[in-house]
């Protein structure tokens, strides 16, 4: 009788538990975290250099130690085992936990910084007052909430971003473009703005810029206190205030024309990277059904008009302020916008009708109607802009979208809602590179003929709700405009049925592959 | 407007069902006694794994079945009545038909071992044998897993991932040995054994072992061996599960036999999927086809019958795809596990011995027939194109890019393997 071997495992059961290596690595992340929230209750640490970079490197290491635990010993492939099993990755008692304690954290952080130290009159104290070494190192100016934020997240992207490469090492699409996201966040949005601090004087200053941070993400940054100083700041605030215009209406268009949307949302975008990284374990989360589709539609595309026309808004007042010192005056800018918004309708209208469903018709020429009345009425009125106030408008989406859906709601919810939340139902930037994405741009998922088998693995490890298999097992290939090419439908896969591409043209070859190889002669099968 | 009443609701019944609604107005039943809504057989390892959830392995959202007027009816038909076209639920009600498609798919095989029905023994099909299987798997350590096919390395990924020791027999000398040629099932066999698998090949069962509550204790093999385990996985392949029509007017033989049009020899009653049997292929494969892909085809078919224009089945170019653990498989024409005479053969395996691919050619004409890959994803269109037309080896070796469908970044094999091939065919091709 062969003996049984009982070393590995003495209790066998679904794989929800974690091991003795998670456990302890479990540990060290959260006696890290654990000093950050006794600084926060007040605790005064001496030596705050030493403390914080015990703090963030025991938070990074448990974090680094956890994936080691979870993938160092198995063998590469897809590692998916027990992820409906773990209360964390299931909306179970610690996904709750998490998604409360989050949330929490990002209400005290944009509503109530004082609660974390920041005293702006004074010195800071708590746990702000922990990252003042690292921020005068960088900057040299004490730390506030929002470099204590931009720390914690670059931190939170880096050791995370070490485990999803870990957990997809056998996928090399995977791990550069989480490689991408670790550097932009570090470089771009971290690092290169301290130091521009650094150029500031009495004489010359520039504005806060990630520069990588696109308008109308970045829905801030043709706010007049913004191109003021970026005027005055000689040829390098010029450039800048120069590239932030280019950024979205010449480099977005012609990368997302050649790679689709993927080259910012799941390379290059702080949003995405905290998402793909920190978010990944929740991405199986996101409402699939046709239902929340329909949600999507109409509430991203929502926010692009609420940014356009708050945008709008805030920039012809200013510029109606002082027609001397601005070189655009606000009838141009007003015309120039129309102009821009009827081009871009009327591309749609004219090469893509066919492609356009019922409700995005509706959508387009209802909200179109919309902005051209506002600025009719600005025009025929001639002083109060567009019905509302610019600084009503203006803190009212900072309010709702810039704090509440990108933050609280974005990440807070996270282990509730899934990683993609913000991005699907509220980013303005992934709304306009989505609409080119759908109709003007070479990318597509293509399906491989017939070897479909409608299994799901696609679909639910879709961090955007996109139905991936509705269009797989029906051989069609997937031209979603929500679709940020995080390629792991095509990873999970077992069937080698997705492949993301960029194709020859940006037209046809996208919307209906040549007759469909399903491997039946006796019938042709387009649907 | 007709009612057609369609026994089964797997991949062929669903599939038929859909087309019938695309090309016509009548009255569609879907009968099951399994689950309420279709599902993904393929992806029940993928529940018992938590990967997913049984809502995850619906195809299609539960409000598409009312809104494409497709009725469900849940219940075990016992009888068909071909007289007065009316079939019999085992709960004694009755439903007229005027067209019958039978789709009710497989069984797992049991040949007759003794003990094949103690508690803790159980093959994998059905959604309720998922359920079995989550009972019987509870809190045991060692299982034996019975025939190295498809279903069999599920398994076992399915016991591993719980941390159950797997025993796996198989009666050939290399996993899958009477498909896979012998390069292939030997890349196959060390990837299942470096999972820590016990992998026993030329070993058969010779009975399962009950203790004293009548559950599996153990199991013997033919050699004599005793392995003592908890649980047995029966998946020596599977075969039609047509017991109810036993004794009845539709004619059987191992399934429901029927002509190229899916005709059975009743009027307006079809069969289609893994419960069909062919008298004569259509296409000289085998009289069974019990793989997901043949009975969407099926499906597609009959309903072009159904709804008035007759239409002979008629697959094209053979193609199969699985995964055994971490390596995906695709194969494309027919690859047998010993060449034919007319057949050559090309084989190039990556160094780390976890990728390869094999083309077959005719040795007379030239011509590319068939190809198995291994961790390498291939375009099904163009290998699909390529067999079909029966385009040189030459060509193909010359134009193999053309089917990578790996992701993009992937390291790049085709240099190599075009390099290997094109050394190795004749010079005069």
């Amino acid at each position: 009788m062969t003996k049984i071997d009982k070393d590995i495992a003495l209790v066998s059961g679904p794989p929800k538990d974690i091991n003795t290596t998670q456990k302890i690595a479990t540990l060290i992340g959260m006696s890290g975290l654990l000093i950050l929230v006794l600084a926060a209750f007040n605790v005064n640490f001496p030596n705050k250099g030493v403390w914080l970079t015990i703090a963030l490197s025991a938070i990074a290491g448990g974090i680094i130690l956890y994936s080691k635990g979870a993938y160092g010993s198995k063998q590469e492939g897809i590692k998916n085992d027990g992820v409906w099993f773990k209360s964390i990755s299931s909306r179970g008692f610690w996904g709750w936990i998490a998604g409360i304690a989050m949330t929490g954290f990002y209400i005290v952080l944009y509503f109530f910084p004082a609660l974390l130290g920041l005293h702006p009159d004074g010195e800071n104290t708590g746990v702000i007052a922990l990252f003042d070494p690292l921020s005068k190192a960088l900057s040299g100016n004490a730390a506030s909430q929002w470099f204590v934020y931009g720390t914690l997240y670059t931190v939170a992207i880096l050791a995370f971003g070490i485990k999803f490469m870990w957990k997809y090492r056998h996928n090399k699409y995977e791990r550069l473009r989480t490689f991408s996201v670790m550097f932009f966040q570090t470089g771009f949005a971290f690092i290169i703005p301290e130091l521009m601090a650094r150029l500031n004087s009495d004489s010359f200053s520039l504005p806060y810029y990630d520069l990588k941070n696109v308008w109308p993400l970045n829905y801030y940054n043709f706010e007049q206190y913004r191109v003021d100083q970026m005027i005055s700041a000689g040829n390098v605030g010029l450039g800048l205030l120069i590239f932030g215009v280019l950024s979205i209406l010449v480099i977005t268009p012609i990368l997302t024309y050649k790679y689709g949307k993927r080259w910012y949302c799941s390379w290059v975008c702080g949003c995405g990277g905290l998402a793909e990284t920190a978010g990944d374990p929740f991405r199986q989360l996101s409402d699939k059904s046709t239902w929340a589709w329909k949600m999507e539609r109409w509430m991203v595309h929502s926010v692009v008009v609420f940014v356009v026309i708050m945008t709008t808004a805030v920039v012809s007042t200013y510029l109606g302020y002082d027609d001397q010192k601005y070189w655009l005056t606000k009838g141009t800018f007003l015309l120039g916008v129309v102009a821009l918004l009827t081009i871009l309708i009327g591309l749609l209208f004219i090469f893509r009708r066919d492609e356009l469903k019922k409700d995005a018709k509706i959508g387009a020429i209802g909200y179109f109607a919309i902005i051209l009345a506002m600025i009719g009425i600005h025009y025929s009125t001639g002083n109060n802009i567009f019905m509302f106030e610019a600084e009503t408008l203006r803190s009212t989406y900072g309010f709702l979208i810039g704090s509440v859906f990108s933050g609280v709601i974005g990440t807070g919810f996270y282990p509730i809602l899934g990683n993609r939340a913000w991005c699907r139902f509220g980013c303005p930037m992934a709304a306009i590179m989505g609409m080119q994405q759908r109709f003007f741009s070479k990318f597509r998922i293509t399906t491989n003929g017939g070897q479909c088998i409608s299994c799901g693995n696609c679909s639910t490890y879709c961090e955007m709700g996109i139905d991936v298999k509705a269009y797989a097992q029906k051989g069609q290939n997937i031209v979603r405009s929500s679709c940020v090419g995080c390629g792991v439908c095509s990873a999970v896969c077992p069937r080698g049925v997705l492949k993301l591409e960029n194709g020859e043209d940006a037209g046809d070859s996208r919307y209906d592959s040549d007759p469909i190889t399903f491997g039946n002669d006796g019938i042709k099968v387009n649907f | 407007m007709k009612h057609i009443a369609i026994i089964g609701n797997g991949i062929s019944g669903v599939t038929a069902a859909r087309h019938i609604r695309k090309l016509s107005d009548h009255k569609i039943t879907l009968i099951s006694a399994e689950t309420e809504h279709f599902f993904s057989r393929t992806a029940l390892m993928y529940v018992y794994m938590g990967h997913m959830k049984q809502e995850h392995v619906k195809p299609y959202e539960d409000h598409f079945w009312a809104k494409n007027r497709i009725d469900l009816k849940m219940g075990f038909v016992s009888k068909i009545d071909v007289s007065n076209k009316k079939l019999i639920f085992e709960s004694g009600e009755e439903m007229p038909f005027d067209d019958l498609i039978i789709a009710c798919g497989s069984k797992p095989n049991k040949f007759g071992w003794k003990g094949q029905d103690l508690e803790g023994v159980q093959g994998l099909y059905s959604w309720q044998d998922l359920e079995l299987m989550e009972k019987n798997t509870q809190s045991i350590d060692r299982a034996v897993i019975v025939g190295g096919g498809l279903i069999g390395v599920e398994m076992a990924e399915m016991l591993l991932s719980r941390s159950i020791k797997v025993t796996f027999l198989v009666r050939e000398s290399r996993f899958w040995g009477g498909v896979l040629p012998k390069e292939e099932g030997e890349l196959v066999s060390r990837h299942i054994k470096s999972h820590h698998v016990d992998l026993r090949f030329e070993t058969e069962l010779q009975e399962i072992i009950p203790d004293e509550n009548g559950r599996v204790k153990a199991i013997k093999t033919k050699a004599g061996e005793e392995i003592s385990c908890q649980f047995v996985g029966l998946t020596a392949g599977v075969s039609p599960n047509v017991d109810f029509l036993k004794g009845g007017a539709v004619d059987l033989n191992r399934g429901v036999l029927v002509n190229e049009f899916l005709e059975t020899n009743i009027p307006n009653i079809y069969s289609i999927g893994d419960c069909a049997e062919f008298h004569q292929h259509p296409t000289g494969r085998r009289n069974l086809e019990q793989v997901w892909y043949t009975g969407k085809m099926m499906g597609e078919t009959v309903a072009q019958t159904i709804c008035g224009t007759k239409t002979a089945y008629r697959p094209g170019v053979w193609f199969n795809s699985a995964k055994f653990f971490d390596i995906e498989y695709q194969t494309y024409g027919w690859v047998w596990a010993e060449p034919k005479k007319n057949e050559a053969t090309l084989y190039w395996e990556h160094a780390d011995g976890k990728k390869c691919l094999k083309l077959v050619y005719d040795k007379n004409n030239h011509s590319f027939l068939a190809a198995n890959v291994f961790g390498i994803r291939l375009r099904h269109k163009v290998l699909d194109y390529w067999i079909a037309n029966q385009t040189k080896i030459s060509q193909v070796i010359g134009q193999l890019e053309d089917a990578n469908f790996d992701p993009e970044f992937y390291e790049n094999s085709f240099p190599a393997i075009k390099q290997q091939f094109q050394s190795q065919i004749p010079q005069t091709v």
